[in-house]
């Protein structure tokens, strides 16, 4: 191939990985990951229409071990979703492109995530035990 | 720089593809309005650990759980679609293959749409 004398934009091999781009990706996996969750999301709310007994098969399913790491992954996913994409809102309006703080804002996704996550089985897990 | 286009075409704004900002727009707005959306449903369920199926077809029946759903639901899976789409586009190269998958996700997107409106109705109206 003679293509040497046109410019080629840099790819994935010529830049060091950074935490950046991993959170970049994630966004992406997540978003993809969520959009499948929404077809249980549909499938609950179809099985609580149906009746009592499909709503109980149902949420046998959702409360199986494999059930529970599925929604367990899909609320860390739709929390860090959610986090990410308010900064990418921010990014739309002209704000924290800086690279301090897009690794401040990064990092405070991250945190916040790891929080609501631990937070909403925590209460989840409080209110089962009744109080 | 000499302006090939019309002067209507540089009004509209559409540029090459003929949609300009709509659909980076549809995702920004659907964005927004999940941030609620998804915040109070999760802290709904949340709230209702381990309710039973009376308790959760009693939540769901009020007219205004039944109305944020709706809105929930509508809002998600047209966000979804979007983002897939444009998944799609960046990593399916086949134009027919991609094509086909954009018009499958959508599609999917469309009965997921209907079906839960559907037995969030069932459930509101008491069918």
């Amino acid at each position: 191939m003679t293509a040497h004398d046109r410019p080629l934009s840099p790819h994935l091999q010529i830049y060091r990985w950074h935490l950046l781009m991993t959170m970049s990706i994630l966004h992406r996996a997540s978003g993809v990951f969520l959009a499948l969750g929404t077809v249980v999301l549909v499938a609950w709310l179809l099985a609580l229409a149906a009746g009592p007994e499909s709503y109980a098969r149902m949420t046998a399913v959702i409360g199986s071990a494999p059930g529970l790491v599925f929604l367990f992954g899909w609320s860390a996913a739709l929390f860090y979703h959610l986090c990410n994409g308010i900064r990418h809102l921010f990014w739309d309006a002209g704000q924290g492109y800086e690279l301090p703080a897009a690794y401040a804002s990064g990092y405070g996704v991250l945190v916040a995530t790891v929080i609501l996550t631990l937070a909403a089985w925590g209460g989840a897990c409080l209110i089962l035990g009744g109080v | 720089m000499m302006d090939m286009r019309k002067p209507l075409a540089r009004v509209r704004g559409l540029g090459a593809a003929g949609e300009g900002v709509g659909h980076w727009w549809a995702q920004r707005v659907t964005a927004v309005a999940l941030v609620p959306l998804s915040l109070w449903f999760v802290i709904s369920v949340v709230m209702l650990a381990g309710a039973d199926y009376a308790t959760m077809h009693a939540w769901v029946a009020q007219p205004w759980v039944s109305v944020l759903l709706i809105l929930f639901i509508i809002a998600t899976l047209h966000h979804a679609q979007l983002g897939m789409q444009v998944v799609i586009e960046d990593y399916v190269s086949t134009p027919l293959l991609r094509m086909a998958s954009i018009l499958l996700v959508k599609a999917v997107a469309v009965v997921l749409v209907v079906a839960a409106v559907l037995a969030l109705l069932q459930v509101a109206l008491g069918g």
